[in-house]
Formats: C-alpha cells, sequence, structure tokens
C-alpha cells in the first residue's frame, strides 16, 4: 500500500490541515506557556522554587492528591456496582441501568454541579427534609467544602469509570463464572475470587481515568468548594485572573502536564493501552 | 444473554448508586418552581416566574443564540479536520500513524486547565492583530472549543472507517477511481453515520464547554455555559434551575429517540 510518491503525498495533504491547526494553535502556544513559566515576572527559575516551597501551593497540591485518591475510590466502588447490572443485569435491570449512566453522563457540568447546591445547601432539599423530621435543628454544612467537592466530583466521574468496566466485564467468558458456581463456590466467593480478578485491566483503567481527571478538575471543586477547598485547577486560575500572577499559573500548568504524563507512562509500561478500552 | 446475573447484594448497590446519580437531577424541578427570589424549596405554592424570567431576560436568549453559532462553526471546524486527517490514515497508512494520532489526541488527554491556559497565551497573543479574532470574540471561542472537541470527532471517525470493509475501497482502486473520487463517493458515503455522530458530538461538547471559555472570555463573548458560570458564582439565582429542568428534559428527550432509532435499527 504505501510507497508510491503520489500515495505519500496525497497523505500529507489530507493529514496536514489538522496537524498544522494543532501545531499553531495547541503545541506553539504551549511552548509559549512553558516560555512564561520561566521569564514572568523576572527570568530565572524563581516560579519552580515557589511551587517547592511557598505554603499555599503545597497545601492545594496534597489537598488535590488526597480529593483525587477519595474521589477515585468512591467512583470505581460506585461504577462497579453498577455496572455489574447494566452489563450482566435482566433487559429491564439493564436498560434502567443505561439510563442512570447516560442521562447524567450527557447533562453538563454545570447543571450538574447546581443540582447538588440545590441539595445540599443551607435551605437545600436534605437539610428542609432533615430538619422538617426534627432529626437536626441546625443545617448541616454539605456545601462549601471539601465534603460538597467530593460528593460533586464523584457524581460526575462515575460514568466515566463505568466504560473501562464495561469493556472488561463484557469481554469476560462467563462459563469460568458457571464454572465455579458448578463447582461449588458461593455467590460471594466467585465474586471475589473470579469476577473481580479477571476484570482487573478495567479497575485499573477506570482508576487511572478518574484520577488523572480529578487532578486538572477545575468547574465543581469552584463551585461546590466555595473557594474554600482551592484544588490545583482553581489556583492556575485565581493565578492568572486575580492575582495576575501569569508565571506561577504557568509554572502550576507545565508541573501539572508532567506529572500526569509521568503517571501514565508509568501505567503504560504495565497495562498496555488496548487493554483499557 | 448472560446466565450469571447480579444477585440481590448487587442489585441493592446498584440502585443506591442510580439514587445518587439522579439526586441532583431531580433536585432542580422543585428549587425551579420556587416563588421565591432565592435558591430555596416551595413551601406550598408553585410559581412559574423563573421560566418566564428565561423569556424575559435578554441576556439568556443572547447567550444561547452565541453558544449555538459557536457550537456550529466549531462542529463544523473539527469534524472536516478530523474527516480529512482520518482519511488519509485509512487510506495511505502512513508511517509514524501512531505518533500523529497520539498528537491529536493531545487536547483530549492533557488536564483541560493546562489546556485553557494555552488556548489563553494564544489568544491574547493574537488579539492585538484583529479585534475580530482573539481573547474575548466568537471566533476565538469557536477556534479553541475546535481545539478541544477535534479529538473526539477524529476518534469517533477513525472508529467508523476501522469498520469499513477495505475490499471496497481498493475495488474503487482498481476500476481507476481518483483518490477524490475514492474519497467523496466510496468511503465518506459509507461512514455517514460516523461523521454525522462526529459533527453531533462537537457540537454538543462545545455547547456546555466552561473550563476553557472562562479563560478566554471576559465581557464580549458570553456563551450560555458561561453565563450560568457568572450566575452560580455570585448570587444563586434559580433561574438556573428552571434553565437547568429545560436542559435536562431535552436531554432525556434526545436520548430516549437516540435509542428507540437504535433498537429499529437492530430489529429488522
Amino acid at each position: 500500500m504505501r510507497g508510491t510518491l503520489s500515495d505519500r503525498m496525497g497523505a500529507a495533504l489530507l493529514m496536514a490541515p489538522l496537524l498544522l491547526f494543532l501545531v499553531l494553535a495547541y503545541a506553539w502556544p504551549f511552548l509559549g506557556v512553558v516560555k512564561w513559566s520561566f521569564t514572568l515576572p523576572t527570568p530565572g527559575l524563581g516560579q519552580y522554587h515557589a511551587l517547592l516551597t511557598d505554603d499555599l501551593v503545597q497545601s492545594v497540591f496534597i489537598r488535590t492528591l488526597r480529593i483525587a485518591a477519595i474521589v477515585t475510590l468512591i467512583s470505581v466502588t460506585a461504577a462497579y456496582a453498577i455496572t455489574v447490572v447494566w452489563v450482566r443485569g435482566s433487559p429491564l435491570q439493564r436498560v434502567l441501568a443505561e439510563f442512570c449512566i447516560l442521562v447524567p453522563f450527557w447533562i453538563s457540568v454545570l447543571t450538574r454541579a447546581f443540582g447538588w447546591v440545590a441539595l445540599l445547601s443551607n435551605r437545600g432539599l436534605i437539610n428542609t427534609w432533615l430538619q422538617s423530621i426534627g432529626f437536626i435543628s441546625e443545617p448541616l454544612t454539605l456545601v462549601r467544602n471539601e465534603f460538597g467537592v467530593i460528593v460533586g466530583m464523584s457524581h460526575f466521574l462515575i460514568p466515566f469509570a463505568v466504560f473501562p468496566l464495561a469493556s472488561a466485564m463484557r469481554s469476560l467468558d462467563e462459563r469460568v463464572l458457571l464454572a465455579a458456581r458448578g463447582l461449588g463456590s458461593s455467590r460471594m466467593r466467585t465474586f471475589w475470587t473470579v469476577f473481580v480478578p479477571m476484570t482487573r485491566s478495567g479497575i485499573i483503567g477506570s482508576a487511572m481515568i478518574t484520577f488523572v481527571f480529578s487532578l486538572g478538575f477545575f468547574v465543581t471543586p469552584a463551585i461546590l468548594g466555595g473557594g474554600r477547598s482551592v484544588m490545583i485547577a482553581e489556583l492556575i486560575y485565581l493565578r492568572i485572573f486575580q492575582s495576575p500572577d501569569w508565571g506561577l499559573g504557568a509554572a502550576i500548568s507545565v508541573v501539572l502536564v508532567v506529572f500526569v504524563g509521568a503517571l501514565m507512562a508509568l501505567l503504560f509500561r504495565y497495562v498496555k493501552p488496548k487493554q483499557l478500552v | 444473554m448472560p446466565t450469571y446475573r447480579p444477585g440481590p447484594v448487587s442489585l441493592a448497590l446498584a440502585v443506591l448508586v442510580a439514587l445518587f446519580l439522579l439526586m441532583p437531577l431531580l433536585a432542580v424541578i422543585p428549587v425551579s418552581l420556587t416563588p421565591s427570589r432565592m435558591l430555596t424549596m416551595p413551601t406550598g405554592e408553585l410559581s412559574l416566574r423563573h421560566y418566564h424570567s428565561l423569556i424575559e431576560d435578554p441576556r439568556w436568549l443572547e447567550s444561547i443564540l452565541l453558544s449555538i453559532r459557536i457550537g456550529v462553526v466549531s462542529s463544523a471546524l473539527s469534524t472536516v479536520l478530523a474527516l480529512t486527517f482520518s482519511l488519509g490514515v485509512w487510506m495511505f497508512q502512513p508511517r509514524f500513524t501512531a505518533a500523529l494520532v497520539g498528537f491529536v489526541l493531545l487536547p483530549m488527554v492533557v488536564p483541560p486547565v493546562v489546556s485553557a491556559v494555552t488556548l489563553y497565551f494564544l489568544l491574547t497573543s493574537v488579539s492585538g492583530l484583529t479585534s475580530f479574532f482573539g481573547y474575548d470574540t466568537w471566533l476565538g471561542v469557536a477556534m479553541a472549543h475546535s481545539v478541544m472537541t477535534v479529538p473526539f470527532a477524529t476518534v469517533l471517525i477513525l472508529v467508523s472507517l476501522s469498520q469499513l470493509d477495505r475490499r471496497i475501497d481498493l475495488a474503487a482502486r482498481g476500476l481507476g477511481a481518483s483518490v477524490w473520487e475514492r474519497a467523496t463517493r466510496v468511503i465518506i458515503p459509507n461512514i455517514k453515520f460516523g461523521i454525522v455522530t462526529a459533527a453531533l458530538l462537537s457540537f454538543v461538547l462545545s455547547w456546555e464547554e466552561i473550563g476553557v471559555t472562562l479563560f478566554i472570555t471576559s465581557v464580549n463573548a458570553i456563551t450560555l455555559p458561561r453565563l450560568m458560570w457568572m450566575g452560580l458564582r455570585d448570587n444563586i439565582d434559580p433561574a438556573i434551575a428552571a434553565l437547568s429542568v429545560i436542559l435536562i428534559v431535552i436531554t432525556v428527550l434526545v436520548l430516549a429517540v437516540r435509542s428507540v432509532i437504535a433498537r429499529q435499527k437492530a430489529s429488522p
């Protein structure tokens, strides 16, 4: 197939517009951001030094990692529970599970964050209800804090965590499960010793997607954290628009890209990309 | 048909997760009907005033029209770019294909906030050149959205190409069709569905894009998500609840129609 000059010319002509577009609109400006991180406000490594010494930046990094880990744990577990029914349930159960996964998936991140504000705020549904049954006298603070951020992010990420799990569960040979049951293994035991280990690649893929997404997540933490539970992405936004401290914002961006890239490289050494989707 | 069905414990857990997923979507319905100016539960009487305010306040309509315009332009741009690129990959299978596709997928993999800073750098740099393009212009937003949606469009079109039988193209080639004829008369008609899906997905992604948009707009190019964001951050306006209910209803309807069509396609 390949080889003739006209073939190569044809390929180059067809592929050029998109490649050129992304080089000009994405790769080149990213290098500009890298340049900012070394030159603003003064040339040198000052911004990177600040990253290592600034208490605020450090605490935001640690908080981001902590929240990302908690959200990953919650999302993968919850996604696992609903994916089992989506993939292996009765026809009716499957339709219902699919509805519950896909409807939130297609609804915008803003609408979903707003829904959580409506549920969790002081005069929201949950506090109103708890007060009306006399369970509490003062409203609980459920939002504008880390709790709200974790709830909202998990809600956003569960559908994303579902897809790698679903593909792992679909490709699983169910005769193995039937064999385990036929040999006298209980439901629980079959699940923990056969089903879960055989869907391991799905669990890893799902955890990776959730974790990487959580690290750069902006909208949900900004709305549900209410400025009190700032994560890396919001810190970048604040540095660029409120301080304005473009150099530090750019340096944090560069570190975030390097960190995410290293995570993915590490993962791909152990898992082939094809096993994840 | 699976014979290994989930047991009662799995079902109970799945129901809890399903409730968690649907709760915030259902919560906006009562809030949208509150007669109060603030975000509260209705206490007795219901009111449609927040739905009225969506029509009466021209900002909502303006931002909806702007979002549609940006969505159409960015979806057209990213679909055309994704299509030509994917055709090149499929027809000629050039060397370094994996690396090139990997490069195209970068905006999908890089944390969105980094893409946002990158596009902010780009648009503020070109702003000085012309007033039509750059920071806080609708064309700038449309271009930035294309950067973000083009990887998704490319993936969808590459997937539909991978399901196409190569022998069709080989036959056309053997009969003397030029590259242009093979592409427009043979390949594109066969992946129409994938192309339309790519265009629709690009539009939807642009329509609801907020992470990047926040960085590249300030007062002129206020898209619908940007307007919602402003309402959410400052004082929470129940008109957003009314708008959310409308958006949720549209989403559910579109998904329902889509699944009916998919079922009809599968049955005959």
